[in-house]
């Protein structure tokens, strides 16, 4: 045992090693990134050959998971919120399934979306799935509960959730950490059939599912992780979740709360506890950070019974992330002197960076695409979004991971030519490479820009799986060799390169343009960390 | 004793380095930490902040409410403006004159310098100037960071002894030059404590 100081995504990739795991599956995505990196980094992870190497998207990384558990190892696997949906295939008969070694699937949520296309709440996909959810507080909870979440998996033989927010994803505080459990031996399921879901088998296997809704249930009401505090004034009951506690506490001396209060980080919900709450109050406050879950439950969708506070009717924002002053106005108007921010501060949005080659590749489209009028690039999710935003201006959707090259052809298909997207590297080995096999099958009129700075960028710089495969991927999927042209975007080649774009954009037919340059920031520390290497140079 | 600390500049400028420094300092006190960090799509040239807390009791909220904080430590004129909503009646404005251009519409800094004048409790150096002085631009943060030292709550060794700590492996030279540069950032400030 030991204190450490640690992000609340380090928290859980601490507590995963401790528990034993054999493997983290990710694919990176703000703001889980750090899970994964984390046990990349980590010594005990390398002595005890942990896995923890990229996967090319949540949906592979979800289901190698789910292998080593079938395996008898514990697996654990990371994503954000916006990932889940991509994993949803196996997630959802992952709960049917079950599993033999435990396994966990961590998903940071981002409320307000910080860096992120929506604010989706990971509880509902929870309760959807019925598999039992942990939702922590802070970093210690968060590496107690990743910690329990192994053993409750294995002793149910279920997938457990274990859902955290940004905001405690990227702070930082003490935590102790447990007992460092061995791994597990490699041993096959006690039931052949378990992972066969034949609709014959699926049917039991989705009974005994159901089966076990009591026994999750039971587990939340016992929990120490749903703690009912009680307080004098019963004229409110608070029911609060996960890290909107904190800022619950916040707002009171000694962080003591005058009401009643059932702390929530246990799913399924604890209805028993929750009853005893709502009868001995005359109101309920729910305070959650994310959709409102709890509360649209508790109000019941035709609000009969106590007035019940929260997100729906107003009392804290629909939208957004909460924090500690969000939370107090709950409890009235609050009286502090503050300060406005000077009229001269100008926005600082995020930008790309001094010698970008994503820049490069705009200035090239830019020139090509003018003639045609606006709203014929489409994009992806990566730096290159950024693309959106002025100076560039130069794309016109980003809706999820792949989507550029799909809509370009449905858009394609439609009518609007050209038609043109703007994908990275990593992007398309995620979700960009089976789009375009729909484009080759019909020899779809778009013009696929591969924008390759051989790296995940916006994540801080992860390998890519596309690295130095690109050419061979494309004409492997069917693009006739004489389309797939490879650019490199520097300002010296900007002529050849504004050319070869016409060219392909004039093609009546499927062609990839292979835009290759690496990174900036990872080139910069490549040169950095050479220097070191050898300082006689 | 609490100190709620807000760290401010641009994405890229290193102030989690700073954040890392205070951490360091505080651990060697024994005291209650939270540090919220920006990480992922500001960190491209956008404005970032930390919000870092130190307590002799346990803390609560990841992040600072508003007018509560005691320090703004920023390595930025104008993102010190932007976080002033959070500083406390009698907080200290603590920043670097220097600033980060990026955008085209970066206002005039006689106006940020005007504003900045008008809360009582500000310090407002060349951080950059002081540090290429003292041989290295790289240090100008830790020359902020130690005109910041007396409003922090921490004995001032304890951020000797953790800058100690993180740059040992650079070897001595660099921990001497970190040294120097908080020293001379102190020296500014210390009087007005």
């Amino acid at each position: 045992m030991q204190k450490m100081m640690l992000l609340g995504d380090e928290a859980i990739a601490q507590a995963a090693l401790d528990a034993g795991i054999s493997g983290v599956y990710a694919y990176p995505g703000t703001p889980s990134t750090e899970i994964t990196e984390y046990v990349q980094k980590s010594p005990i992870a390398r002595e005890g050959k942990v896995h923890s190497e990229w996967s090319a998207n949540e949906k592979t990384a979800m289901e190698a998971a789910l292998g080593m558990s079938y395996a008898g190892k514990r697996s654990m696997v990371c994503m954000k919120h916006v990932g889940l949906n991509v994993a949803a295939d196996p997630f959802m008969n992952a709960a049917i399934t079950g599993v033999n070694g435990g396994m966990v699937v961590a998903v940071a949520d981002d409320p307000s979306m910080h860096s992120s296309q929506n604010e989706q709440d990971s509880r509902v996909f929870g309760k959807f799935a019925m598999i039992p959810v942990f939702e922590p507080a802070d970093q210690q909870e968060t590496y107690d509960m990743t910690y329990r979440a192994f053993d409750l998996s294995e002793q149910y033989k279920i997938p457990v959730m274990l859902r955290v927010t940004t905001r405690l994803a990227h702070s930082r505080s003490g935590v102790v950490t447990s007992e460092v459990r061995d791994q597990h031996a490699v041993v096959l399921p006690d039931n052949p059939i378990q992972f066969i879901l034949l609709p014959s088998f699926a049917r039991k296997s989705y009974q005994f599912l159901l089966d076990h809704q009591d026994a999750f249930e039971a587990e939340s009401e016992q929990s120490v992780f749903n703690p009912f505090i009680d307080g004098s004034d019963r004229s409110l009951g608070i029911v609060v979740c996960g890290l909107a506690y904190n800022y619950l506490v916040e707002n009171f001396n000694d962080h003591k709360v005058p009401h009643p209060v059932l702390k929530i980080s246990q799913y399924p919900l604890p209805r028993k506890k929750l009853a005893t709450l709502y009868e001995m109050c005359e109101s309920i406050l729910v305070i959650e950070e994310g959709y409102p879950v709890v509360e649209e439950l508790l109000a019941g969708i035709l609000g009969l019974g106590k007035k019940v506070r929260g997100r729906l009717d107003g009392t804290l924002p629909r939208a957004g992330e909460l924090t500690p002053d969000l939370v107090g106005l709950a409890f009235g108007p609050q009286v502090k002197k503050i300060r406005k921010i000077p009229d001269i501060v100008a926005n600082r949005p995020p930008a790309l960076c001094k010698g970008c080659s994503h820049a490069d590749v705009y200035h090239a489209l830019n020139e090509v695409m003018g003639p045609f009028g606006e709203g014929r690039v489409f994009s992806d999710i990566g730096c290159y979004t950024l693309g959106a935003l002025p100076p560039y201006n130069a794309i016109y959707t980003c809706v999820d991971m792949g989507a550029s090259i799909t809509m370009a052809k449905g858009a394609a298909d439609a009518g609007l030519l050209p038609a043109v997207c703007v994908i990275g590297d990593s992007t398309f080995t995620h979700s960009g490479m089976t789009g375009l096999l729909d484009a080759v099958l019909q020899n779809s009129p778009i013009t696929v820009i591969i924008s390759d700075n051989s790296t995940t960028a916006m994540t801080g710089g992860q390998v890519s799986h596309a690295t130095g495969r690109l050419d061979s991927i494309c004409k492997g999927i069917g693009v006739d060799s004489k389309h797939v042209r490879t650019l490199n975007p520097l300002k010296k080649y900007h002529r050849n390169n504004v050319q070869v774009l016409k060219e392909e954009i004039a093609y009546e037919g499927i062609s990839v343009i292979i835009a290759q340059r690496e990174c900036i920031q990872t080139a910069t520390r490549k040169r950095r960390e050479a220097r070191r290497e050898s300082p006689q140079e | 004793m609490k100190t709620d600390i807000i760290l401010a500049g641009v994405g890229g400028q290193g102030i989690l380095s700073i954040a890392a420094s205070i951490g360091m300092a505080a651990l060697g006190n024994e005291l209650y930490i939270k540090q919220a960090e920006v990480h992922g799509m500001s960190q491209r040239g956008g404005a970032v902040q930390s919000h870092l807390r130190i307590s002799t009791s346990p803390i609560a909220s990841d992040l600072i409410p508003l007018g509560k904080a005691d320090l703004i430590l920023s390595v930025e004129p104008m993102e010190s403006l932007r976080y002033l909503p959070y500083l406390a009646e009698h907080g200290w404005l603590v920043t670097n004159s220097n600033p980060y251009l990026n955008i085209p519409d970066y206002p005039d800094m006689g106006a940020i310098e005007t504003q900045i004048a008008m809360h009582p409790n500000h310090v407002l150096l060349d951080a950059d100037k002081m540090a290429s002085e003292l041989g290295s631009r790289k240090v100008s943060n830790m020359v902020i960071l130690g005109a910041a030292t007396p409003f922090i709550g921490i004995p001032y060794e304890h951020f000797e002894t953790g800058i100690r700590a993180i740059f040992g492996r650079k070897g001595e030279e660099i921990v001497l030059l970190n040294l120097e540069a908080l020293r001379k950032g102190k020296e500014i400030t210390e009087d007005k404590v």
